[in-house]
């Protein structure tokens, strides 16, 4: 579905991310982890063209984003960024509305009924069909974000990209969103792709993992091949402990104190 | 959505028959008053009585401009704080009204107005706000990217550098044309030439019609500019048509109309509190009610020390911002762009 061939992109003069070469297959949920600064949202805006790469090629079903027209790519490429932004006055239908500005004609103004049906079955998906009429500003933080969601999956895409989706988030709606992005995945055949920051919670949910650092790819692979001590202590800096999962079986890690470290 | 539909038709309802209200006031109202059943009398009389020309030679021309020239700097106001997500930004913080003012600064101190006659102050105004147009514009364009930030802050700068060389040209100009100066920089809707007239409203009209081409990328402008690339939007090229389009509209009023103040800053806020913040219906609130505005704000300015006349530009400051302060005070849910 997505094919990423030697990739070379950055801000201005210095290049963040070099050497990037990775595919995902259609019905994937991938996740991209690494240190801050890595690269990692570069990655993400690269992949949605809001940044030109200086070199290679990315491929979406076998066509160059740069290629396509920007409604084309808006259809078929959904982003929830991070950090929502917060319209004033803007209600949660409306905002969640937005979603179907790429699939407008020309000339077309109002919604029409199918367009207010898949922003209706979004809502009931995400579970904020509740909220419809309230004010986005009225939301909680992990409300807003499942609203953006529901905007995401309006656009009917048929690749999501999201940038640390659970940052700032209680668990309670960390776990929330994630279930449901598997549940989107698993259900609905929506491909993912996701920055994530808590290396737990990637294990967890993602059946591939992509590990950044310094603005190359370090690594890919499952969790069990990623997230192995040695590995996120050489690239974090940080002395850790990988466990199992007594549940899910999947790697678990866990962070050692300064205090602990010399009690050793 | 039938429901929105509805609110939507409402609000242009009550606008327009408010427009129609003002403008039959403005009509009826002035040093000789007319009233209403009169009014339709003297249509039918036809031309050549006194009243006749009261009404289509004086009050009806300054009616249409107002309606133009309010309507097209209200539209600028809402277009220019949509892209910029500032509520802060009117026309005139580009600094187009500040080369539209030099433009006839320079054009009085030479006295071109004796030899090009009665086009040459518009004209010199249109090219002095053109010229900014271009200068900030150029000022501002980075690797074939338009850097909104820096958009604002060259037009704010501009508009200083502007102010500062007309106050040059003030301090060293003769009496009778430091008159002609600040006549013109209070802005005022008097135009004799009903070509000019024409022209203002056909660009008012015709950059409110454009400007439906883009309500929905306006809409995804008020998230932000990543966003509505997200959304599929032509970021790159709705930025650069809406900032020509906006700046285009505030060209020509100023150029005919001199600086009226306010109205592009205040009406659209306004607006927004009450029909929401959807450009699909903004846009077209804005212009009808810039335009009401615009007309009551004139027809005050004639009547309240009359047979003098105050200039417009002092009653749209103190009203609008009077009423405006009222608002924000009355509603606490204050509807805004750019909160982040």
């Amino acid at each position: 579905m997505l094919e990423i061939k030697d990739l070379i992109c950055g801000y201005d003069s210095k290049f963040l991310l070099q050497d990037i070469n990775f595919k995902i297959e259609a019905g994937e949920l991938v996740g991209i982890i690494g240190p801050n600064g890595s690269g990692k949202t570069t990655l993400l805006r690269a992949i949605r063209r809001v940044l030109k790469p200086k070199k290679g090629t990315i491929l979406f079903e076998g066509k160059n984003i740069w290629q396509m027209g920007y409604k084309e790519l808006a259809k078929r490429i959904a982003v929830v960024p991070q950090g929502v932004t917060a319209v004033a006055g803007m209600s949660v239908e409306e905002f969640v509305l937005l979603g179907r500005i790429p699939h407008f004609e020309r000339c077309q103004f109002l919604e029409t009924k199918k367009d207010l049906e898949i922003a209706k079955k979004g809502m009931i998906l995400t579970d904020t069909i509740k909220f419809k009429d309230q004010l986005m500003q009225e939301l909680s933080g992990g409300e807003r974000q499942l609203v953006v969601i529901a905007r995401a999956l309006t656009q009917e895409p048929r690749l999501l990209l999201l940038d640390e989706p659970t940052s700032h988030l209680d668990i309670t709606h960390q776990v929330g969103i994630l279930d449901l992005i598997r549940r989107l995945n698993k259900e609905l055949g929506l491909t993912v792709l996701m920055v994530l920051h808590d290396l737990n919670l990637a294990s967890e949910y993602c059946q591939r993992l992509v590990l950044i650092n310094k603005g190359r790819i370090y690594k890919i692979g499952t969790p069990e091949e990623i997230l192995y001590y040695q590995i996120i202590e050489e690239i974090y800096k940080t002395v850790v402990v990988v466990e199992k999962n007594p549940i899910s079986s999947k790697p678990y890690i866990l962070v050692v104190s300064e205090e602990e470290r010399r009690r050793y | 959505m039938r429901k929105k539909i509805t609110r939507w038709m409402l609000w242009i309802l009550v606008l327009c028959s408010l427009l129609l209200g003002v403008v039959l006031f403005s009509l009826c109202i002035g040093s000789v008053s007319i009233s209403l059943e009169r009014i339709l009398g003297v249509i039918f009389e036809g031309k050549g009585t006194m009243e006749y020309s009261i009404l289509f030679d004086i009050r009806a021309p300054r009616i249409i401009l107002g309606f133009a020239v309010g309507g097209a700097l209200s539209l600028a106001g809402v277009i220019l704080q949509g892209m910029f997500r500032n509520p802060l930004v009117e026309p005139y913080t580009l600094g187009i009204s500040g080369g539209a003012a030099l433009g006839v600064c320079l054009n009085i101190i030479l006295r071109f107005n004796h030899t090009l006659g009665i086009f040459s102050l518009p004209l010199f105004g249109f090219l002095g706000a053109i010229l900014v147009i271009i200068l900030v514009y150029s000022l501002s364009i980075r690797k074939g990217i338009l850097k909104i930030q820096g958009l604002l802050l060259t037009g704010v700068m501009i508009s200083f550098i502007a102010s500062s060389l007309i106050m040059l040209i003030m301090a060293v100009s003769h009496t009778e044309d430091l008159h002609g100066i600040v006549f013109w920089i209070m802005g005022s809707l008097e135009e004799p030439n009903w070509f000019l007239i024409k022209l203002v409203v056909s660009v008012s009209i015709l950059g409110l019609i454009i400007s439906y081409l883009f309500c929905l990328s306006l809409n995804a402008f008020s998230l932000g500019e990543e966003e509505a690339l997200h959304l599929g939007i032509n970021i790159e090229k709705t930025k650069r048509l809406l900032f020509i389009l906006a700046s285009l509209l505030t060209g020509c009023s100023v150029a005919v109309a001199g600086i009226i103040g306010f109205v592009g800053l205040v009406v659209p806020h306004f607006v927004r509190m009450f029909v929401g913040g959807d450009h699909r219906i903004l846009l077209i609130s804005s212009f009808i009610s810039g335009a009401t505005f615009l007309i009551l704000c004139d027809t005050l300015a004639r009547i309240i020390i009359s047979p003098l006349e105050l200039p417009v530009g002092v009653i749209t400051g103190i009203l609008g911002g009077t009423l405006f302060v009222y608002a924000l005070g009355k509603k606490q849910v204050v509807v805004l762009l750019g909160e982040r």
